[in-house]
């Protein structure tokens, strides 16, 4: 919808590592047995791809799909796509047990670009993300707050966290990744 | 500040990332049960010094409730498995006597 | 004087002045070094006054022992009391005021308690401010306040920044001096990913100062050369003005960053507070040298010995020209050594030993020192800086044997290990009396979450004492920590020293060991909180014998030193006046953090707008553009009303509400909790949730259903709307929403996990805005697009459809009694949608309103609000809820424990409408009074009110209260006495005071 807008309307901020929030992106829970065969067939066939293994992401050529825990997944996707593949999925799991919902708009999408956004997600997330992979979804805390993040490229993060926090979080990743504040080897 | 393996992502998770949830292994009494089953199901807690089995939720982070077996007294851990067992799975609880022989739990051993 | 002598200072860079202020007078000193060091080469030896007695203090160590060099540090937003200065780095523009006097540093009216002290003694506030009682209130508390506190607290903001690191190693090495170093390479070695902090800005540690020789080259070259080597290393982090500053539990380490302290013009945090895990920790920490305590041992001039040989090694500062060394230990002698070597004057050596020193004792006699073995300090002369001491033998009971003039003197009780950060977490000591120290015992080591010990002592802070055993030490314990890895070390040559002759300690508690009352009373153990030997033993006199009793009885260690110096001489004086061993008093716990760090770094980033998470719908921002006056509800801000130009708020409410009943009224619901609950089983699943019979209802058909905890409590409502034969979508609270979430997850996970139920929160999917009012489905047609007619969309139905051109799920219930839509639309359209609403309802005078006008509105229908009604002791049948409550249901969560015998007790009070007699308003949680009185002589209580406000549509006091019979009673009238006096009577009457047939809510 042309009148839908994000959260922050695209706030950005450029220190040592860039903060910006994302447009609007489409995301889409799901809930099920992943051993099903239906249902592994249904993520297959509507995402384009595997369901990723533990603390994965798998990516289809326009979905990607994270793993969120041992019988949820989120898919990531193009906002205006959403609504079509929830029905899609809908359809094709028929009778199966599992829930597919629409979420595009329950969170904030943010990114973070540069060389030294491990440092900038370690200030903030008791993960160590000395040994965070490329490949790899956490969800975890951002100081005081749920959130979860992955690595697009080693220079490129996508972190997501609701959207009523939406600038609770573009505040801490901005003060964080202000110049000078690096902290350099760790 | 303990750090335990949530056994269904797999994270080594700091306390900040989980919330306690008390004792674990409560049997469940409603409607029928006598007054002292309610009040020891409701109520009526271990404290012990020593191993003690607890539900924690790795609630920053993938959602799911599990089970911790661990000392009160050093913090050590003996491990962490699922939440959806009625007691203690039997490797957890070897492990437990190859370090603390002779423990006890409510009536598990 | 102290003063900078020409040469030497291997910290400081003699072509870099800087200028700084001290009390207000311009200083200068050199890059390199600490504020003490500066103070000392300009002959400022005062730095402040100590806490009780108001006595002149000079500097007496030169690290993060230091007790009195306390000082004020900046200005205005940079402002910071109680900084060491031995530990505060210079730099230009650098200012500092000492503390802790009145009206000079130089002439202090305090200082007449000095005078006073055998009137103040161990526990004497404690036996003072006893009697009278009324005197603590006017008198005694006003005095300490005035009197209590070294620094002054800051009075602005904090001007600098502060942030977390969280950091993960696999060995982590506290302390840069030999040992530590020698431990991080032998790990690193080991292919362990380590981290070697240091507190300082400099690597090397004692070693360097006291010129040890390592593999045949001096120790600087050893250090330079394995830092390099360690810098070279991808697997190994070092970091310098970095302090460990706490162990806990599983490898939980703090490490305290000093970022910019050192250079306040650098952009980025003042501090960084690193949360660490690490498997195992290697404290390499050294050891602190312990003062003797003879009479005038507070004096300024009097210092460490090692702290003389620091100051004069690495700044160049000498602290007097004559300086009388007194030891118990041959470590001391390397200072007598060494300020002769620099020219200045050593005119003895007080050796406690009879028997003396070795090898350094006899260099020193060699090199012409006179060397006095047996003998002891009777007598300190001076009052603001030392200038004569008084010899006897230590044997005796202080008789003066001479008196010599110098302007210095360095003391040396031996050494204590830092065991501080072995101890955090629960490493035990051993006393060693051949080295009279405590030092780790490693049976006892702390252990972490495998059991396994994760805090290994190397080095001197093992209490190995020469460069020797040290660097032995310090290998060896690095490869027992690399096989607790499960690693293995190459082999490597590891380095090696001469071995030192030297002559064993001796302890001396006590000089001389038969000192007199009149010395013992001037015989400092605490310099800060002015703690003397007569203290303790008094303590010990008067039955004090556990240690932690005697500390906080006498204040000894209670310091911001925490007692670094005085903490073993204290224990050993506790334990002569009982005659028992040491090891039997015990030691007092070691606390984190090792040295106080600031407050500021422990909140890290969480300030000003991220100090907490604020919440905020899609709407938030025209709330905010509109004035809107927020509460807070959980994290979120809500609007509680919306007042305009000259309004008061409760103006603005009761505008709210008329208009709203009028005609037309906008709510921002989007807070409350969404959820979904689907799967074959969620009927039943949701049978068990709420009290209600929710797996029949229909689906397209909306409910009200509550929520209880297991123990029977009313935990949460909201209404139920069944979207399909599999799906339902809860309504929560707008506190509830987590809460409930957490609550259905837990109960599917923990309980019934073969239930075919999947759950998930869309609370923030949908922006959803209660249309409420006479006027409500004529705004909705104006928008159009499905029908919203009472046929099509009956009372308590919900029906998906578009409106205005908006996705939206549109609800018909009512929480106000009007004809009430709420209608959910995806949350990124939210504020557009808000904004369709505003437009197309401008026709009919639409007005937001707050939180504050729905609260009365529901009042006036009566219907109850969890968190007013509810306070956790309150269950559905109190509230007159039995409608919702199912009979025909076996169990649900909370059942069980509503059969107990005190809650169907017909005497808990139950839920009534309160009217007053006179139309006023009952205050907030006003009690209503019955006949008698209770055992402690108060009037019963037979009811409280729960919900009270004017209510602008009825124009008076409208309350919900609970009463005793209260059901009972209607039309009987009971009392609410008010705090002020008198009281308030209001009529029991039926809840519901506002459209009792609801006809309103169902057109």
């Amino acid at each position: 919808m042309s009148n839908a807008v994000t959260a922050l309307n695209g706030a950005k901020s450029t220190g040592y590592v860039t903060v910006k929030e994302a447009p609007l992106t489409g995301m889409i829970t799901l809930r099920g047995t992943f051993a099903s065969k239906g249902f592994a067939k249904m993520v297959k066939s509507v995402f384009g791809t595997d369901i990723p293994e533990q603390r994965k992401v798998s990516k289809g050529p326009e979905a990607t799909v994270l793993w969120m825990s041992p019988d949820e997944l989120m898919v990531v996707c193009d906002y205006a796509a959403a609504q079509d593949l929830v029905a899609k999925a809908t359809a094709q799991l028929g009778d199966e047990h599992a829930l597919v919902v629409n979420v595009s708009d329950a969170r904030a999408v943010f990114t973070l670009s540069g060389a030294q956004l491990r440092e900038v997600i370690a200030k903030e997330a008791p993960v160590d993300m000395s040994q965070f992979e490329m490949g790899e979804v956490r969800r975890t805390r951002f100081a005081q707050i749920a959130a979860a993040f992955w690595l697009e490229a080693e220079d490129h993060a996508r972190i997501i966290c609701f959207r009523s926090f939406a600038e609770y979080m573009f505040n801490l990743l901005k003060n964080a990744s202000q110049p000078g504040y690096e902290v350099g080897g760790w | 500040m303990l750090i335990l393996e949530c056994p269904y992502c797999g994270v080594h998770a700091e306390e900040t990332e989980l919330h306690a949830g008390g004792e674990a292994h409560l049997k469940r009494f409603g409607p029928g049960s006598s007054d002292d089953d309610f009040e020891n199901y409701l109520f009526m807690r271990e404290n012990p010094k020593g191993v003690h089995f607890e539900r924690w939720r790795h609630v920053n982070g993938c959602g799911k409730w599990f089970h911790a077996a661990r000392c009160t007294m050093t913090l050590e851990v003996f491990g962490t498995y699922s939440a959806q067992t009625t007691e203690p799975p039997k490797d957890i609880c070897d492990k437990i006597s190859a370090k603390r022989p002779g423990w006890s739990w409510r009536n598990f051993s | 004087m102290s003063t900078r002598i020409q040469t030497g200072g291997r910290l400081i860079d003699r072509t870099k002045s800087v200028t700084f202020k001290f009390n207000g007078r311009k200083l200068q000193g050199y890059a390199g070094d600490t504020l003490a060091s500066a103070l000392l080469a300009n002959d400022q030896m005062l730095v402040g006054r100590s806490f009780k007695y108001h006595r002149p203090r000079g500097v007496v160590a030169s690290g993060a022992e230091e007790p009195n060099a306390l000082v004020n540090m900046g200005e205005g937003a940079f402002f910071e009391p109680n900084q060491r200065a031995t530990t505060t780095e210079v730099f230009d523009g650098l200012t500092a005021t000492s503390q802790n006097h009145w009206p000079t540093l130089e002439f202090d009216v305090g200082a007449i308690n000095t005078y006073l002290s055998r009137f103040l003694p161990a526990g004497f506030y404690y036996k003072m401010f006893m009697y009278p009682r009324a005197f603590w209130k006017h008198v005694y508390e006003p005095f300490i306040r005035q009197s209590a506190g070294l620094g002054k607290a800051p009075k602005q903001k904090d001007g600098s920044d502060y942030e977390h690191f969280y950091a993960f190693y696999d060995v982590v090495v506290i302390g840069g001096g030999i040992a530590g170093l020698q431990a991080a390479k032998t790990a690193a070695a080991a292919g362990a990913k380590v981290l070697v902090m240091e507190q300082t800005a400099d690597w090397g540690g004692r070693a360097v100062v006291d010129g040890a020789e390592i593999d045949g080259a001096s120790a600087d070259a050893f250090v330079a050369a394995t830092v390099a080597e360690l810098q070279a290393m991808d697997n190994v982090t070092l970091k310098t003005r970095m302090m460990g500053a706490g162990v806990y539990d599983h490898g939980y380490l703090l490490g305290y960053e000093r970022v910019s302290d050192h250079d306040p013009s650098l952009a980025g945090p003042r501090h960084r507070l690193w949360r660490i895990r690490t498997a195992q920790i290697i404290s390499a920490t050294g050891a602190i040298e312990r003062p003797l305590s003879f009479a005038g041992n507070d004096i300024p001039g009097v210092l460490l010995a090692s702290a003389v040989r620091d100051y004069l090694v690495n700044w160049g500062v000498s602290i007097g020209e004559r300086t009388i060394v007194v030891t118990n230990n041959d470590d001391a002698y390397r200072t007598a050594i060494a300020l002769k070597q620099a020219g200045l004057s050593v005119p003895m050596i007080l050796d406690a030993r009879k028997s003396g020193g070795g090898a350094l004792a006899q260099q020193a006699r060699d090199m012409g020192i006179r060397v006095e073995n047996g003998k002891a300090i009777a007598k300190v002369h001076g009052g603001k800086r030392v200038t004569a001491v008084s010899i006897c033998d230590q044997a005796g009971e202080g008789v003066v044997l001479d008196t010599i003039g110098c302007d210095a003197v360095a003391m040396s009780g031996g050494w204590s290990p830092v065991v501080h950060l072995y101890s955090h977490c629960g490493g035990k000591l051993n006393w060693d009396a051949e080295q009279v120290m405590f030092r780790p015992d490693l049976t006892r080591m702390p252990t972490n979450q495998n059991g396994q010990g994760f805090v290994m002592p190397a080095g001197t802070a093992n209490g190995e004492m020469s460069t020797a055993a040290t660097l032995a030490d310090a290998t060896a314990r690095a490869l027992d920590v690399v096989a607790a890895l499960g690693k293995s070390a190459p082999t490597l040559t590891a380095p090696t020293a001469a071995s030192e002759d030297a002559a064993a300690i001796e302890p001396v508690w006590m000089m001389p060991q038969g000192a007199n009352i009149k010395l013992r009373m001037k015989s400092w153990l605490d310099y800060q909180n002015d703690v003397k030997v007569s203290d303790v033993q008094l303590a010990a006199r008067e039955g004090y014998e556990s240690v932690e009793h005697t500390k906080r009885y006498t204040t000894l260690g209670m310091a911001t030193d925490q007692g670094k110096l005085s903490n073993i001489n204290g224990l050993a004086t506790l334990s002569g006046a009982l005659n028992a061993d040491i090891p039997q008093v015990g030691t007092t716990t070691f606390r984190p953090p090792y040295t106080p760090i600031s407050l500021a770094s422990i909140a890290g980033s969480a300030r000003d707008e991220v100090f907490q998470p604020i919440r905020k719908t899609p709407m938030q921002d025209w709330h905010m553009a509109n004035g809107a006056d927020f509460e807070p509800v959980g994290h979120w801000r809500r609007p509680y009303c919306f007042p305009r130009a000259g309004e008061t708020k409760a103006q603005a409410v009761e505008r709210e509400i008329l208009q709203t009943r009028k005609s037309l009224g906008l709510l921002d619901a989007s807070t409350l909790g969404k959820i979904i609950v689907k799967g074959p089983d969620a009927g039943k699943f949701m049978d068990m949730l709420y009290t209600n019979m929710m797996s029949t209802l229909k689906v397209g058909k909306c409910r009200y259903g509550l929520m209880c905890s297991e123990n029977g409590f009313l935990s949460d409502d909201g209404v139920v709307a069944r979207i399909d034969e599999n799906t339902f979508l809860c309504h929560t609270t707008t506190g509830g929403a987590d809460r409930i979430h957490a609550h259905m997850e837990e109960w599917l996970q923990t309980e019934w996990w073969d239930w075919k139920v999947y759950t998930a929160n869309v609370t923030e999917q949908f922006a959803q805005v209660a249309v409420v009012g006479p006027n409500a489905r004529k705004v909705l047609e104006k928008l159009g697009g499905m029908d919203v007619s009472k046929e099509a969309l009956g009372f308590m139905e919900w029906a998906d459809g578009t409106l205005g051109g908006f996705d939206a799920r549109v609800y018909r219930i009512s929480f106000s009694g009007e004809l009430s839509y709420e209608i959910a639309v995806p949350a990124s359209q939210g504020r557009v949608f808000w904004d369709a609403l505003l437009a197309a309802g401008a026709e009919f005078n639409v007005m937001p309103y707050g939180t504050e006008a729905l609260h009365v509105m529901r009042a006036e229908k009566g219907f109850i609000m969890i968190g007013d009604e509810t306070d956790g002791t309150i269950i559905p049948q109190d509230l007159g809820l039995n409608w919702a409550i199912s009979k025909k249901k076996e169990d649900y969560i909370g059942k069980r424990a509503q059969e107990r015998t005190f809650m169907v007790d017909s005497k808990r009070w139950k839920l009534v409408g309160l009217e007053t007699t006179d139309g006023s308003v009952i205050p907030d949680g006003a009690y209503a009074v019955g006949e008698g009185v209770n055992a402690n002589g108060q009037r019963n209580m037979i009811g409280r009110v729960t919900s009270t406000y004017y209510s602008p549509t009825l124009g008076r006091g409208i309350a919900m209260g609970l009463v005793l019979d209260g059901p009972d009673r209607m039309g009987e009238t009971i009392e609410f006495p008010k705090v002020d006096g008198g009281s308030i009577t209001a009529k029991i009457v039926d809840q519901v005071f506002y459209d009792k047939e609801g006809t309103k809510q169902d057109v």
